[in-house]
């Protein structure tokens, strides 16, 4: 009932790294840590998401969030490794036609 | 059609507690015979019910969130009831839906929990006297593939 957050920052390309689960409890925890990198300009951040065993609302308001932070600051996000469950959760809330998402996390991004 | 079973529980209106209500569900759910995929469905809209209760309707006062199970032959009954303190439901709903404005500036960051009830739910009732009262049902139609499953996570 907890997650954790691991972050690869690269110059303008940052990777976190997403396991456990995203809720009323841990999406504050996760907004707060990665946030600042999503106000740099021209920042890439990339998700990975195949850790994750349950969110709701909660992270997608998170991951909104982000994604408008990152398009003021002319940055881009891209959310990967997205299970059916979590695929079906972008897809229902119509997200998955905005974000850029895939359930395929890509190598040497 | 008589309840056959009926279990609840009272939170502390806490954020911390709500996965702890998941893991309740997850047991009930899983012990009735409902599948994988739509147990996974009962945690998410449980778990937005009472996110509502405790962001909304306390917004950080000391508060408890009850939940019960009414656990029939053919579905589920999840209550969850704010007990006092509450959001006006009827006008939060108004302006909830599916995100279909493409412009980013636009998007919300929040409020698709109710969305997501309704959507995942078969049937949702609301009863708003001096708190906020949810009636969310699930039937077990054609569900009964994998009695007992031991796919339980939180």
């Amino acid at each position: 009932m907890n997650i954790s957050i691991d972050v690869r920052e690269q110059e303008l390309q940052t990777t976190i790294t997403l396991a456990g689960e995203i809720d009323a409890y841990t999406a504050p925890k996760l907004r707060e840590t990665a946030f600042p990198y999503t106000e740099k300009q021209y920042a890439n951040v990339v998700i990975d998401l195949s850790g994750v065993s349950y969110m709701d609302s909660t992270g997608l308001g998170v991951f909104v969030g982000l994604f408008k932070s990152l398009n003021a600051n002319e940055g881009t996000l891209k959310l990967v490794g997205l299970s059916d469950r979590l695929k079906r959760l972008f897809d229902i809330t119509g997200l998955a036609d905005i974000m850029n998402i895939n359930s395929v996390a890509e190598g040497g991004v | 059609m008589a309840v056959v079973d009926y279990i609840e529980m009272k939170i502390p209106a806490k954020p911390e507690f709500v996965g702890v209500t998941r893991l309740t569900l997850s047991g009930i759910a899983s012990r009735m015979g409902f599948s994988y995929e739509t147990i996974e469905d009962l945690k998410i809209a449980t778990s937005e019910a009472i996110t509502n209760a405790v962001q909304h309707a306390y917004k950080g006062e000391e508060g408890e969130v009850l939940i019960g199970f009414g656990l029939y032959d053919d579905h589920l009954e999840v209550v969850v009831s704010d007990n006092g303190k509450s959001f006006d439901f009827h006008k939060t709903k108004e302006s909830l839906g599916p995100y279909i404005d493409h412009s980013v500036e636009f998007l919300r960051e929040g409020g698709l929990g109710l969305y997501l009830i309704e959507t995942l739910m078969d049937e949702v009732k609301v009863h708003q006297n001096e708190g906020i009262t949810l009636f969310m049902t699930k039937y077990l139609e054609g569900e009964q593939v994998e009695m007992d499953a031991e796919t339980v996570s939180t």
